[in-house]
């Protein structure tokens, strides 16, 4: 019983810390000590979150379920696309914004959810690199769909999507996010899908329907893709389809492989730090890729399992560490 | 009795179109199967997506695209250039197989994906620095007539690259069942320690598995730009995306199996163009792909693998 | 019939081919509950693959199983295993990067109920089911002797312990019937005693019946109650560990094969 009350108190802990994270953001915000560039540095953290939120979703299958998905974008774009026409309908019937953000959310949620399970009910019979391309297929259908729809635009740009992804709320969001696939990760689930990726033929024999926990975890990975792309419509405020193509989801994986497979510590660090590469690296755009793919080579080469491998990052590991340099930190202890 | 004829000018019409579709069709499915094979070669061996073949395609293009005036000026006939392509694209390939896959190759599939993944966006991004955003066109390669056929327009060239494809597919066939070089590339996949003992260098066979896949690629980059004549960044990944479904839906690691499934995928890809909805042609094409992988992920050609428990 | 009711498993002319060579061909077998039997044969005689048939690996082209007088016939493997069959496998099959006490509570999972929800807001029946699995989960290692290596990573442990946490796995699972497909595979004399008694002590605490895969002779003369020959997919002996060791067809079998 006490290492459960331990649990709690390290969430509770993490919350804390969390929280203050937040107010130091605000006061920097607030304060004007970045003057002129305050909106700038709240627009990338905006990107860094939903761009968390993406990464940490497909690390749910790449890293936990050990399977790819290749279009990962696709179902983030189900998600933009579907709030964004929710919206557009809701906009004018007197709903305050958070409501409606939250409407947003939860549909762009869902309708990418509904997406994931009827592209992973058939997909999911494949493993590793047949998967991986029926997911690039299944992307590009969904954007060529898009693109054919007149409701979204008909190939041409949606514009005019309500200014609803505030930096505090999409902070807010992208916290309890990560948090749901943490609580997922650390469960019977969790421990479920780790299985699989392990051996699905001895968690077939250990009385595991295979099928419905590869399905499960695709549905759930694309519903917060969704989420993240709801947030993105509304950040952005007009789209193209071609804007979610296959090297939006290579750019993810990609994050997620160097951040490290089966660590959301390292699928934060790795969506922040390459949401603002490209803001600092604005006069060498074309070489952003490039060195993307160079660092990727090189994890694949040197460090296959990325750069924070499976370590997750706890606040209470860290503390305790602080102050009891004596006492060990045991390892496992709960945290993101 | 005007109704009559107009009936059959009618039926003339469509005729015509059709052939004229079915040779498109036939023309795009031998680029793919071209590609497909480079596809199918490289899975067969070794297991493994090359994501980056397709970008031996974009190469061959833009090494099409610098040569062709070279040949031009020095009077030589510009499909020439095609051997320099050769030359490029396998020095491209067989860096890249040496470079990138071979250290990473006893580490699984899945770190071998990605590092094939990785290579096809350093390629694509490296050539985007290099030859930058804008797409290049690649000079004429064949100044050929178009034949009248029934009323249809067809070009010889789409003749010829169809000609090239079913010959090379029955060369490589050839060479790999009755060469010794072929019967180690058909022994390395069945057990590589087996095939070891057996004396056959392994990674020799590798090495000339990606160099003919490249070479192969620079052969499709020429039927490419002759049909197409632009090079872009972008090119191979989708142009190598339906490549392989070609591979699949043919039967991976099958030679024939690369060239039916090819000369299917283009050929519906153009029927759909023409006859269905010109809009969906690419999602059809993709829906094949799932189709044929939930029904019979192994193709039409192709033999199962299944994991021992 | 009555007896069919009382055996834990009864299999009736079950056959497969594979693309015209019958691997298993008029397999009959009736275990009563917390029976141990044997199953042995040459090399390639087809004991694995009725080891996949029971376990829904392949489906049977031939014949029926019965778990408790119900049908199988069909089902997939895990609806096997929820209906009582567990297995260990020839060569090891742990989820290698879980710790050993995470590869017994996997095999917990289909008994456990919290929801989704539960498990997203840490609700109580999670705190609940999951430490009952960690008290439960511990109880059996200490049965197999891995008490004291539950936080071990499981592909760093020891080949004898890799095998007898399998076998702690399969008995998470709640079965009836379990099915050894040679578990004394590469282990020393010392490690094959050990494991001797773990089987003998799970058959009598978990009141379990067990179907042996082995090579080791000594070993299933010495604990097998009745023993069955198969050499190609063909039943050629049935009978007491006293009645196979002096039967003529079994001695033929195996001549010449002794140096496998």
């Amino acid at each position: 019983m006490n290492k459960i009350q331990n649990k709690k108190w390290a969430y509770i802990i993490n919350f804390i810390g969390i929280c203050i994270l937040f107010s130091l953001l605000m006061i920097l915000f607030n304060s004007g000590i970045l003057g002129t560039s305050t909106n700038y540095v709240k627009g990338i953290l905006t990107t860094a979150c939903y761009t968390i939120i993406m990464v940490a979703s497909l690390n749910l299958l790449t890293g936990f379920m050990g399977e790819f998905s290749l279009g990962h974008a696709g179902f983030m774009s189900v998600g933009a696309y579907s709030s964004a026409i929710i919206t557009n309908m809701l906009v004018d019937k007197g709903i305050p914004d958070i409501i409606l953000f939250v409407i947003a959310l939860i549909v762009g949620g869902f309708a990418a959810a509904i997406t994931g399970t009827l592209v992973g009910i058939p997909a999911l019979r494949l493993r590793g690199d047949y998967l991986a391309i029926v997911t690039i297929a299944f992307a590009e259908i969904i954007r060529v769909a898009f693109t054919n729809f007149a409701i979204t635009g008909g190939g041409r740009t949606m514009s005019g999507i309500t200014k609803l992804s505030k930096f505090s709320w999409c902070f807010w969001v992208m916290v309890i996010c990560v948090t749901f696939m943490y609580m997922y990760v650390r469960s019977r689930f969790g421990r479920t899908v780790i299985a699989i990726r392990e051996d699905y033929i001895a968690s077939a024999a250990s009385g595991i329907n295979v099928t419905f926990y590869k399905v499960l975890t695709f549905t759930i990975s694309a519903f917060f893709a969704g989420v993240a792309g709801a947030m993105y419509a509304h950040y952005m405020t007009a789209m193209i389809p071609t804007n979610f193509s296959f090297m939006y989801s290579a750019e993810f994986l990609t994050e997620v492989i160097i951040g490290g497979t089966g660590s959301l510590t390292g699928s934060i660090m790795g969506a922040i730090f390459l949401s603002a590469l490209p803001e600092l690296m604005r006069d060498f755009s074309n070489y952003r890729m490039l060195a993307y793919s160079v660092v990727l080579l090189l994890v694949m080469i040197f460090k296959p399992s990325g750069i924070f491998g499976t370590y997750e990052f706890s606040l209470t590991g860290a503390l305790s560490r602080l102050f009891h340099k004596k006492e060990k930190g045991k390892g496992g202890a709960a945290d993101e | 009795m005007s109704y009559v004829i107009n009936i059959f000018r009618k039926i003339g019409v469509g005729m015509a179109l059709f052939i004229q579709s079915l040779v498109n069709g036939l023309n795009q499915g031998a680029i793919y199967a071209l590609i497909a094979l480079g596809y199918t070669m490289v899975y067969g061996i070794i297991r493994m997506i090359n994501f980056a073949h397709g970008d031996f395609i974009m190469v061959g293009s833009y090494t099409l695209f610098y040569t062709i005036p070279l040949m031009i000026r020095t009077g030589m006939p510009p499909w020439m250039a095609v051997f320099i392509a050769i030359g490029v694209c396998i020095i491209v390939g067989v860096s890249v197989e040496v470079i990138a896959y071979r250290p990473v190759r006893k580490a699984g599939s899945m770190t071998a994906l990605i590092t094939a993944l990785a290579m096809s966006l350093f390629l694509e991004n490296l050539a985007m620095v290099v030859f930058g955003a804008n797409p290049k066109s690649v000079t004429a390669i064949f100044n050929l007539p178009a034949l009248n056929f029934l009323g249809a327009k067809l070009q010889v060239k789409y003749l010829i690259t169809l000609g090239i494809g079913l010959v090379i597919m029955i060369a490589l066939q050839l060479f790999v069942k009755y060469t010794k070089l072929g019967k180690g590339m058909r022994a390395v996949p069945q057990d590589k320690q087996a095939a070891t003992l057996m004396g056959i260098k392994v990674n020799n066979i590798i090495t000339i598995t990606f160099a003919i896949g490249s070479a192969l690629a620079a052969v499709a980059a020429l039927m490419y730009c002759s049909t197409y004549p632009r090079a872009t960044t972008d090119m191979g990944s989708m142009m190598g995306l339906k490549a392989f479904i070609a591979a699949v839906l043919g039967g991976i690691g099958s030679i024939p199996g690369a060239m039916i499934g090819g000369l299917i995928v283009g050929l519906v890809e153009i029927l759909v163009k023409v006859y269905v909805a010109p809009s969906w042609y690419e999602a059809i094409t993709y829906s094949l792909l799932i189709i044929v992988l939930i029904v019979k992920p192994t193709g039409i050609l192709g033999k199962n693998i299944g994991e021992k428990v | 019939m009555n007896k069919a009711e009382q055996s834990v498993l009864k299999v009736a002319h079950l056959g497969i081919a594979f693309g015209g060579l019958k691997a298993v061909n008029d397999f009959n077998i009736e275990i009563g509950k917390s029976e141990l039997y044997g199953l042995i044969g040459p090399n390639g005689a087809g004991k694995t693959t009725v080891f996949n048939l029971l376990t829904g690996v392949y489906e049977p082209t031939e014949g029926a199983i019965f778990l408790n007088g119900e049908k199988m016939n069909g089902k997939k493997t895990h609806q096997m295993v929820q209906a009582g069959i567990a297995r260990t496998f020839q060569n090891i099959r742990l989820f290698k990067k879980m710790t050993a006490l995470e590869n017994v509570k996997v095999a917990m999972n289909m008994s456990m109920k919290y929801s989704l929800g539960s498990a997203i807001f840490r609700l109580p029946s999670y705190w609940k089911e999951e430490s009952e699995v960690n008290i439960k989960a511990k109880e059996l290692l200490e049965v197999v002797n891995l008490g004291d290596k539950a936080d071990f990573i499981a592909e760093n442990l020891p080949y004898g312990q890799q095998r007898r946490l399998e076998i702690a796995r399969a008995l998470a699972t709640g079965m009836k019937l379990l099915l050894l497909d040679e578990p004394a595979a590469g282990m020393n004399p010392t490690e094959t005693a050990e494991l001797l008694d773990i089987i003998n002590v799970i058959r009598t605490k978990f009141n379990i019946s067990v179907l042996l895969i082995e090579h080791d002779m000594s070993l299933v003369m010495k604990i097998c109650e009745k023993i069955q020959v198969i050499d190609y997919g063909v039943t050629i002996a049935f009978g007491t560990p006293a009645e196979i060791a002096n039967n003529p067809k079994v001695i033929e079998a195996y001549l010449g094969k002794e140096d496998e």
